[in-house]
């Protein structure tokens, strides 16, 4: 993998979970950015540059002071707008001096950054995240913050499930789904992998929240938004009721959700949730869930976490060796290529550098 | 904002003369092309008497096109780097920064007013086609001497139409910036670019309007005076010197040049790291700073010898040599 930048910086990036940011200082690192962090009085979320204009000293070792943030060292003093407006010992203010202010959108119970240019920060470009609201679907997430390896290994290991059958061995994982063939389709920046399983016995999760007993059919159909957002629509219902043809009212639907957030070339901050349709009252469920997910290493998504990180020490020592695709990674190539896109217009260069072998 | 800028080497495609001493240039970098935002500038080497120094020239136009474009004003009384660029024909090699900005412009606000005077239309040139773009609330006001030097003015009227108003010193019109800033919705921002007078006027009104400092956005080119600049001279008793400051540098740069250790870091009249005590003056000190207030440019103790002048006489001043 090329040593230059694998992330496009005009794009929203889940930064934080909301409850997360209040009227204190928080820092993150997005995209190899220093950020901090804070909420206003009226509300609204700041994402400052996380360096006072000044000596460079994180503003998040500041304090606030209303709604403006005194840097922790010579008390220069920046508002929500990154101007600065007071300067130690001198009357007047340097014109200069400001902090970057990034573009802040906050939705779907998260709060999104831009990294890039604001000038092309544009709302419109927000992806679809709604199964993450708190209404239609419930569910309580979390985030994998400082995430091991390069943001890009979670797309590819969302994108094709095929490794539930060996990572999550005796809860998600099955035989029927490295048996079944799955359909990609994709358009200029989305990526769609489908697999239908019919006529199987569920795995015991989906048996027991689906409570009937027989065959199911069993659906995965993971939805891709570049550069990093994937919502995994899935579910089982009776065999025979229909679903394949497009009527689950008999069967259950669950999603998982991933916005995939780069924190360096080598690091990530992983937001997950796994929401739901179903029995959307009962909060011990929820909870069930969630340990499900992450639960002091034993959770399916600790699981992840191990392999990914392991993969990723793997590459850095062998930083020349090339990754050799499979038939299965169809939906994480169709992925990378969306994201390759928008870093060749971000950079003005051809999508892919010719003549790397191994495809 | 801090940022990182990196020195490509470019080549001069184009010249073309915008008036009868602004001239635009188009500029080739090598390398990754670094698209300038509004607001931002080129640092370009340039070379006077045989040595290599660097001067700032602001960024017109914010095309992708992979060209840099430049608007340089050729000065009779220049330092030497308006010259040095007014000789140089379409081939030339230039050694030149990918883009900085120290005077960014913010987006999504609900009202701008522009204000340029000569050369500081270069910035406000491409805010303006920045904010026209977006469909923002604005209103450009440009100010200088007389028609032949209204450089850009036809392309901005093609753009902005009537959001454009013109004023010509030698038409006798003088830009109201008390009037035009209550015109201004509350929420809005103020972005200058012009000689020091200007600025000097626009922070006043600002200030007597009560608006948040902060947007109040301006850039100086650090070298205009409410004065024409002098040859004068200083002395410097705790040294035992005198020198003369000839028309074409500054006082730092004279200083500097006699063996006086200076310090400095802006060399345009913003951080104050090179001003000096005044202990005696005979004449007038045009201050030409921005980090002085008005209180301390009235009470004349100190000056920023990196922009500021003595017109009609000399100086003396203290150094911190102990």
């Amino acid at each position: 993998m090329s040593e230059s930048s694998p992330f496009p910086l005009n794009a929203w990036y889940a930064a934080a979970w909301s409850h997360e940011i209040k009227h204190e200082l928080a820092a993150r690192t997005i995209c190899e950015k220093d950020v901090v962090l804070y909420r206003r009085d009226d509300g609204a979320v700041v994402a400052l540059e996380d360096a006072c204009w000044h000596r460079l000293l994180p503003l998040s070792l500041g304090r606030l002071r209303g709604n403006e943030v005194v840097c922790g060292y010579h008390g220069l003093v920046f508002n929500s707008a990154g101007r600065c407006t007071y300067m130690p010992a001198q009357k007047t203010i340097n014109p200069s001096a400001a902090v970057h202010a990034h573009p802040i959108i906050e939705r779907h119970r998260l709060v999104w950054i831009w990294p890039g240019d604001p000038a092309l920060a544009d709302p419109a470009k927000m992806p679809d995240f709604h199964w993450n609201d708190g209404t239609d679907w419930v569910g309580e997430g979390g985030t994998f913050y400082k995430l091991g390896c390069d943001y890009r290994l979670v797309v590819d290991n969302l994108m094709d499930l095929t490794h539930e059958t060996y990572v999550h061995v005796g809860t998600i994982g099955d035989e029927a789904i490295t048996g079944t063939p799955f359909e990609v389709s994709h358009t200029d920046h989305t990526a769609t992998v489908t697999r239908w399983m019919t006529n199987i016995d569920p795995p015991p999760f989906w048996a027991t929240q689906l409570g009937k007993a027989g065959k199911a059919d069993r659906w995965q159909i993971i939805y891709f938004q570049a550069p990093s957002i994937i919502v995994g629509d899935v579910g089982v219902a009776p065999t025979g009721t229909g679903a394949p043809q497009g009527d689950r009212s008999q069967g259950i639907n669950g999603a998982f959700l991933a916005a995939v957030t780069p924190e360096t070339k080598r690091t990530c901050h992983y937001f997950w949730n796994f929401v739901r349709t179903f029995k959307k009252d009962d909060a011990e469920l929820t909870r069930q869930i969630n340990r499900a997910h992450v639960n002091d290493g034993q959770g399916v998504y600790d699981q992840d976490v191990t392999v990914l990180e392991a993969q990723q020490r793997a590459i850095d020592r062998n930083p020349r060796l090339p990754f050799y695709n499979l038939n299965i990674d169809a939906g994480a190539l169709w992925a990378r290529r969306m994201i390759d896109r928008l870093l060749a217009s971000e950079h003005g260069q051809s999508a892919r550098p010719p003549g790397v072998a191994a495809e | 904002m801090p940022e990182a800028i990196e020195w490509r080497s470019a080549e001069l495609r184009a010249v073309r003369d915008l008036s009868p001493d602004i001239r635009l240039f188009e500029i080739k970098p090598a390398g990754e092309f670094v698209p300038p935002t509004p607001g931002s500038h080129f640092n370009i080497m340039v070379h006077i008497n045989g040595r290599p120094d660097v001067r700032n020239y602001s960024a017109i136009g914010i095309g992708t096109d992979g060209i840099y474009r430049i608007a340089v004003k050729r000065l009779p009384n220049s330092r030497g780097g308006s010259a040095y660029m007014w000789t140089l024909a379409p081939g030339a090699r230039l050694t030149m920064s990918t883009p900085g900005n120290h005077f960014e412009l913010s987006r999504g606000r609900p009202d701008y007013l522009l204000l340029a005077g000569g050369i500081g239309i270069t910035p406000i040139f491409t805010m303006t086609l920045a904010l026209a773009e977006t469909r923002a609330n604005f209103r450009l006001l440009y100010a200088a001497r007389c028609q032949q030097d209204l450089a850009l003015a036809d392309e901005l009227r093609n753009r902005i139409g009537d959001r454009l108003q013109v004023f010509l010193s030698d038409e006798g019109r003088r830009v109201d910036i008390a009037a035009a800033i209550a015109r201004l919705q509350p929420d809005g921002e103020f972005y200058v670019c012009g000689p020091i007078g200007m600025l000097e006027d626009a922070k006043r009104e600002w200030q007597r309007s009560g608006r948040p400092v902060d947007r109040l956005r301006f850039e100086t080119f650090g070298n205009s005076g409410r004065f024409a600049s002098e040859a004068f001279k200083v002395k410097i008793p705790r040294l035992g010197l005198e020198i003369d400051v000839p028309l074409n540098q500054t006082m730092l740069e004279s200083l500097e040049g006699a063996g006086v250790d200076m310090m400095f870091d802006c060399r345009r009249g913003e951080c104050g790291l090179c001003a000096l005590p005044i202990l005696e003056t005979h004449g007038i000190v045009d201050h030409r700073d921005v980090f002085f207030s008005d209180e301390e440019k009235a009470a004349n103790t100190r000056l920023c010898t990196c922009v500021s002048r003595v017109i009609g006489g000399s100086i003396t001043v203290d150094t911190p040599d102990r």
